[in-house]
């Protein structure tokens, strides 16, 4: 067993881990954050997308202990004094989720490229998320979201 | 699925990594973008893993004089950002931008990528046409190894049992070169079914000189030797440069699988190196 911390969300974390545990099984097993699904578990289809120290992560290829100091946010943090976040509410309003099941890791994604290119083209917004699949192929309001996220971040 | 046990130790200095290493089945992991698959598919299930991904001095891109020298466990979100490579070598960060999703760039290495030495991967094939020299760090102190005889076998390099590569050395390419890395696949984040990393010198309106590397044209990457050789001197404009691109698919031995068939692969190589090199002749 490893000793690890990390803060998960705006939380301190302590713990002991095995070294083989995967990061999405540590947030969704350990810390019951089911708000980030396992989908493919072979790093295609993005799914289990969070954010590390930062920057888009995918959680089913990284163990817990690389993990160990850093701060993690999942789709679980995003919202803010029970306001959701700019690409959350646009997700929303844009009706850009079918199942569902892909949108916790298209919307971390979504974030992550509005953090590097704040007013993306089309074409930068399916490069920015070519990392994370749809299967219910719903990708034309999916753009159309991010689009929308990036004007109303713009305004506020 | 869930990898098998191991141990993990995480050290901080090479020293301290190569200590880590000695016995047992170790394996070296940095971002493990490509070793945590093989070990969650439980391909791959080593005793003990040492993580070099918090060894700061493997880290970064440093101006060495003629060459810059990139610290193995840099991640490929930050070769493809970095300035002095912007400015160097925007072949290595062309590449690098092809490879796999921005969420996968911002944990996967440079280093790793190399090290792991699938013939499919992108930069195997860059690193040999730039004549890249490897670092690698073990029990008996340090050597260097050339992009040459890096590339050993399917996923095998020089790296022995017990070492660890610390860097890797690339050259300034000077005023004349120009670079492109074209690469063919059917949808996003796929492997390269033939990829090509071609190096030019122009003079006039024909080549100087050229470097030719293949991704997938075999167990490991391959320089196209034939090609380079008929580039040199060839004319842009009047079929010169395709009679010596037609030249591409010889000495190769690519694979058949479900991206496409040998004949296929030798085909497209063909294809895919005219359009390599006239993208970095900028014709």
């Amino acid at each position: 067993m490893t000793t690890i911390e990390m803060t998960v969300d705006g939380v301190r974390y302590q713990d002991e881990v095995e070294p083989r545990l995967l990061l999405v099984h540590y947030l969704r097993d350990r810390l019951g954050l089911g708000g980030t699904p396992i989908g493919c578990d072979t790093s295609n289809c993005g799914a289990c997308t969070v954010q590390v120290d930062g920057v888009s992560a995918k959680s089913c290829t990284m163990l817990t202990v690389q993990a160990d100091g850093s701060e993690i946010i999942t789709i679980q943090g995003l919202a803010k004094d029970g306001r959701l976040h700019a690409v959350q509410q646009a997700f929303h309003d844009e009706h850009a989720l079918q199942c569902g099941y892909c949108t916790p890791g298209m919307i971390m994604a979504a974030v992550d490229l509005l953090r590097e290119n704040p007013d993306p083209s089309d074409q930068e917004i399916r490069d920015g998320l070519e990392g994370n699949l749809c299967r219910c192929t719903g990708y034309q309001n999916i753009v159309r979201a991010v689009h929308s996220a990036a004007t109303t971040e713009a305004r506020s | 699925m869930i990898p098998a046990s191991f141990e993990y130790r995480r050290p901080s200095t090479v020293d301290e990594a190569v200590q880590a290493l000695v016995g047992g089945d170790a394996k070296v992991l940095a971002g493990g973008q490509s070793l945590l698959p093989l070990l969650r598919l439980r391909l791959a299930f080593p005793d003990l893993l040492v993580d070099v991904g918090r060894v700061e001095s493997m880290r970064g891109v440093r101006d060495d004089g003629e060459h810059l020298v990139i610290g193995a466990v840099t991640t490929h979100h930050g070769v493809v950002t970095d300035p002095l490579i912007a400015q160097h070598c925007p072949l290595l960060a062309q590449a690098t931008s092809t490879v796999a999703d921005p969420a996968v760039r911002h944990r996967g290495t440079f280093g790793g990528a190399l090290s792991h030495a699938d013939p499919a991967g992108d930069l195997p094939a860059v690193a040999l046409a730039l004549d890249a020299e490897f670092e690698i760090a073990g029990p008996t102190g340090r050597r260097t190894v050339a992009a040459s005889e890096f590339f050993v076998d399917y996923l095998q390099t020089a790296v022995g049992a017990g070492e660890v590569l610390v860097s890797v050395r690339v050259p300034k390419l000077g005023a004349g070169w120009a670079s492109h890395y074209e690469k063919f696949h059917r949808v996003a984040q796929a492997w390269a079914i033939v990829g090509v990393a071609a190096i030019v010198r122009r003079d006039g309106d024909s080549i100087a000189e050229a470097r030719i590397g293949l991704t997938n044209m075999g167990s490991t990457p391959l320089r196209a030797s034939a090609t380079e050789s008929a580039l040199a001197g060839a004319a842009l404009h009047d079929g010169g440069v395709t009679a010596a691109t037609d030249r591409a698919s010889e000495g190769t031995d690519p694979p058949s699988d479900l991206g496409g068939a040998a004949d296929y692969r030798r085909h497209l190589v063909k294809v895919l190196t005219r359009r390599a090199v006239l993208a970095a002749a900028g014709s």
